[in-house]
């Protein structure tokens, strides 16, 4: 807190001076976010907040702390629906196709006026800007990004007599491993645990990618959920219950998973990167995080929020968001983001900061979500997304809950996701 | 309908009528335990430091971190004011619309009385929250989204409260009233100075009811709320806590003890005031 | 005539009083009971095209819904759990709370507790219980021997794990209730039964269980209610999950409108629960009120 008092200070000195010789031209902001991971991220974006205000008193932002990506899609939906737009947001990177279905976003290439913001454009990893991009333009600038990653404890894994620096490389020795763990455990810890409510369907879609599976198309408007690659994902994932007793029974609660991680009840999790100095602040013991496993290939889908910039804002208010989402996404922003929370720096330049360069030297795991991303795919993302995500994750829960087989209930997803975009077919 | 409060004024036990052996008196105490645990656990767990929350330990270290932690992470204060100001608007509105409605029921001659009472008294089953998305968009028409007056306003003409305000209203004697006109006082000066004096118990029943629902609603606030200006503490503590934010459970303990704090002290309080407000309140 | 104008007048000025508890109720009761009738008649258009009629469709692809009819099990399974159990429990609380008791005061506050904490709220607490591996439920079972048990995970236990935290929030809620009717029963009719040498249990079933009759009556219709309306802790505990294993009617339209933006879909359920509560509404003004005899 005694941080912020300084902060505050400026903030209000910068405001009185600009208030009396800049009144007219300055520019309200508001701008819903979410957080779905653990820490006090709420205080690190006050903070940017007032660092940035404090560089452009013309330009005030109120930044509203909106809960996780689908509460702060309703909430920033009804805002516009209620004549309350905000000019700017951070909503999930895969509400894309909803937003531009409500003629709610504008294209960042109909804003951007000088090369140097054509560069900017142009600056961040390809793989992140993926679910931004629509038929050649860019609607969503990444920010609060992730991949999955696998964390493991490392003093299970020498415990239970295997190589404490040494993950699982495919899923046949992840399953060996978590499997070898529990009964080294006389049944005390579960091996792997991999979550199934939250977002369900972006596990699965990593188990699929690592089979070599894309479930969907490139214009969101069809998916490919019962394919045999699909299915092959699915049964492997059950597998880890029903037939290597290595992830326990029913359904694993995103949320709880981590405190799951570190109560030392599993030796492994599939988790969100945003998770990472949440962990590293909390375990008690040492551990390691790693790519994920492959089968045919290495993958994971890519996820989080993106910036995005409202229509119903006015030319004056959109230029303002955009000098705002520049200055977050800058290298050294990006960084010092990555590092209070474990997202990743959204740009190669950002992972070429000193700050971000040092902390990766005495924090190697900070960098595997980096490192990952050549191997990231974008997130499971379509028209009417909430319905068809939804379809896919009642499957997955059906599947590892023993209610249907993977077939049995990704062929149901499929004819439930079909019959929801059967409008859109182009 | 009408009500068993005139029987129930006291608590006193009856004496001896039903004397409980031993065995129900372990069964009630054991159930009492059972009951009031989840509140210990949830006390036991935000003074204690995060490790201890599943290891149970007599002489675990006691702490506020999880208390600090709670306030600086969500804007608290914020939301109790919210809370505070919503409470007491839709108190006040119920009060003054109740009365009058009710006043009108009990004493004057308006054509198809009975059929509009019984209109009225549908808004007991057809309440808000089940209408909520068409009662969003009209909340949305009116400019009502994310403020303090959007979240009480459907609840302001409580059927429920002009219920049980005509019941007390037409209890009392019409000589008073009459004595009221004798004296030279309108239609108003007698309900102000004649009704609702008389009607004090009624308020107060229905009140403490009322500022109990309100303080725990939840779902038409957090359709109708956008931002910390006017979220009230329910839906702070949902945002806050929703198991997806991975916040560590004594923090949410914590937070879980702060927004419930004012109503449970103020219940413990007047313990007794409250089980009668209800109980009044309850039999309609 | 002047008889005649000052009925007149208190007829207007009866109106008047009427009149903002009207308007209120008409904006936020009745209008939206209307359009959410007409809503669920309409398909709305696709891409800016305006909205069509399409008379009772919306009912025909709600009913082959399959999870819509799994969701309306769920409250009926949730609403055959609840009540008998709450209302069971809530008469042995009043008795016992009733009679002479050490503590009795302490005892009665333990019960009434949960009733004035926000739904959500108590959810947030019975997470820690329920949640697998490290959550208080396990550990005790651990403690015991007995392997862990996924609470919310487990479609097939998942509800009754909703159910049971329903009826420890309500239960003490209708025990005043009972309370109240208990402390109205004459001391007499005890003592007339002493003296005939009575038992208690059969003192029970025969005077003091009919003479709650109507009490009982009371506290269902207002349990029949709130399983219709509370659905605040599924945000907490499951969001309606496992694949709507503890999936609500009002969470259902919830999701409907607000997670995926189809207000039609949630107009129409939300007319299937006006029906619901139509009928309830029904019995308590036609039997309930014609039965019971408070005093």
């Amino acid at each position: 807190m005694h941080v912020r008092i300084p902060f505050a200070m400026t903030t209000l000195a910068a405001g009185l001076l600009s208030a009396a010789q800049v009144n007219a031209n300055s520019v309200d902001l508001t701008m819903y976010y979410p957080v779905s991971v653990g820490g006090a991220l709420t205080d690190v974006i006050d903070n940017l907040v007032a660092e940035f205000e404090n560089e452009y008193p013309d330009i005030n932002v109120e930044a509203i702390y909106a809960g996780n990506y689908d509460d702060t899609r309703v909430r920033a939906m009804s805002a516009i629906e209620a004549g309350d737009a905000p000019q700017l947001s951070v909503l999930f990177s895969i509400d894309l196709y909803e937003l531009i279905e409500q003629n709610a976003i504008v294209a960042f290439d109909d804003l951007i006026e000088t090369d140097e913001e054509r560069e900017w454009l142009d600056s961040f990893y390809p793989g992140l800007m993926e679910n931004g991009q629509l038929d050649g333009k860019t609607y969503g600038i990444p920010f609060q990004r992730s991949t999955i990653v696998l964390f493991w404890n490392k003093d299970a894994f020498e415990a239970a007599g295997l190589d404490p620096e040494t993950p699982p490389e495919n899923w046949e020795e992840m399953a060996e491993m978590a499997a070898t763990i529990r009964e080294a455990s006389n049944g005390d810890q579960w091996g792997v645990m991999v979550p199934s409510t939250g977002y369900p369907y972006w596990m699965f879609q990593a188990f699929a990618f690592q089979n070599g599976h894309r479930l969907m198309s490139d214009d969101g408007t069809e998916v490919y959920f019962n394919d045999p690659a699909a299915i092959e994902a699915l049964e492997y994932w059950v597998s880890l219950t029903t037939e290597h007793n290595a992830m326990p029974d029913g359904t694993i609660e995103w949320g709880t998973l981590r405190q799951n991680f570190l109560e030392a009840s599993t030796a492994m999790m599939w988790h969100t990167t945003g998770n990472l100095t949440a962990v590293r602040n909390e375990a008690t013991f040492d551990f390691g995080v790693a790519m994920l496993p492959m089968n045919t290939q290495r993958g994971s889908p890519t996820g989080g929020g993106n910036f995005y910039i409202f229509e119903d804002a006015s030319e004056e208010e959109q230029r303002a968001a955009m000098t705002f989402i520049r200055w977050m996404t800058a290298p050294e922003r990006a960084a010092a983001w990555s590092i209070e929370t474990g997202y990743m720096g959204v740009s190669p330049a950002a992972y070429e900061t000193d700050a971000l360069q040092n902390y990766v030297e005495e924090f190697s795991p900070a960098a595997v979500a980096r490192d990952q991303l050549e191997h990231g795919t974008a997130e499971l993302s379509t028209y009417q997304g909430g319905r068809v995500r939804r379809a896919l994750d009642n499957a997955v829960q059906a599947a590892l809950t023993g209610q249907m087989t993977p077939e049995e209930a990704l062929n149901q997803a499929q004819r439930e996701a079909e019959g929801v975009l059967r409008r859109y077919a182009r | 309908m009408k009500s068993v409060t005139a029987k129930s004024k006291t608590y006193a036990p009856r004496p001896d009528y039903f004397s409980i052996p031993a065995l129900e008196t372990v069964a009630a105490w054991l159930l009492a335990i059972i009951w009031i645990f989840p509140l210990l656990y949830a006390f036991w767990a935000a003074f204690h430091p995060p490790a201890y929350m599943v290891r149970f330990d007599l002489f675990a270290p006691l702490t506020l971190d999880n208390f600090k932690n709670a306030w600086a992470q969500a804007p608290f204060a914020r939301y109790y004011l919210n809370t505070f100001t919503l409470v007491t608007g839709v108190v006040f509105a119920q009060f003054v619309v109740c009365t009058l409605a009710a006043f009108a029921f009990a004493r004057f001659p308006i054509p198809g009385k009975n059929v509009l009472f019984m209109l009225v008294l549908i808004q007991l089953f057809v309440f808000p929250e089940v209408l909520i998305v068409e009662n969003y968009r009209i909340a949305s028409e009116l400019g009502l989204i994310n403020t303090i007056t959007g979240i009480g306003l459907p609840y302001v003409a409580s059927a429920f409260g002009i219920f049980l305000l005509r019941q007390t209203f037409k209890t009392i004697p019409r000589e008073l009233e009459d004595a009221a006109r004798i004296e030279g006082c309108n239609w108003l000066e007698i309900l102000w100075k004649v009704y609702v004096p008389l009607a004090k118990p009624t308020y107060l029943a229905y009140g403490l009811v009322s500022i109990s629902h309100h303080w725990n609603n939840f779902l038409w606030p957090l359709v109708v709320t956008n931002s910390v200006e006017s979220r009230p503490l329910t839906v702070g503590l949902g945002v806050f806590s929703a198991p997806e934010t991975g916040v560590n459970w004594a923090t949410v303990s914590a937070a879980t003890l702060l927004s419930i704090a004012p109503l449970l002290v103020a219940f413990l309080l007047f313990q007794r005031q409250f089980v009668q407000s209800f109980l009044r309140a309850g039999i309609r | 005539m002047a008889e005649m104008t000052s009925h007149r007048r208190m007829q207007l000025y009866g109106a008047l009083l009427l009149l903002p508890a009207a308007v209120l109720l008409a904006t936020f009761a009745y209008l939206p009971t209307i359009t959410t009738v007409i809503n669920s008649l309409f398909l709305p258009g696709f891409r800016g095209a305006p909205a069509e009629f399409v008379g009772l469709e919306n009912y025909q692809l709600l009913f082959d819904d399959p999870t819509f009819w799994k969701v309306a099990r769920n409250n009926l399974i949730y609403a055959i759990g609840t009540i008998p159990t709450s209302i069971a429990l809530a008469l042995g609380m009043a008795l016992f709370v009733n009679g002479k008791l050490r503590g009795r005061g302490f005892v009665r506050m333990a019960y009434f507790t949960p009733t004035i904490l926000p739904m959500i709220a108590a959810a947030n607490i019975w997470m820690f219980f329920y949640a697998p591996q490290i959550g208080l439920f396990n550990k005790l079972l651990g403690a015991l021997g007995f392997s862990g048990v996924n609470w919310l995970g487990d479609p097939s236990m998942a509800l009754g794990s909703v159910i049971v935290m329903s009826v420890w929030k309500e239960a003490g809620f209708f025990m005043i209730f009972y309370l109240a009717a208990l402390q109205g029963i004459a001391p007499e009719l005890k003592e007339a039964s002493d003296l005939e040498g009575t038992s208690r249990w059969s003192f029970f079933w025969r005077v003091t269980f009919p003479l709650l009759m109507p009490t009982t009556l009371f506290v269902l219709i207002n349990a029949l209610i709130n399983a219709v309306r509370v659905v605040d802790h599924l945000f907490i505990l499951t969001k309606g999950g496992p694949n709507n294993a503890t999936n609500l009617l009002l969470y259902y339209v919830y999701e409907n409108a607000f997670s995926f933006f189809d207000r039609t879909t949630a107009a129409t359920i939300t007319v299937v629960i006006l029906l619901v509560l139509a009928v309830v509404a029904t019995v308590k003004f036609t039997i309930l009120d014609r039965r019971t005899h408070y005093q």
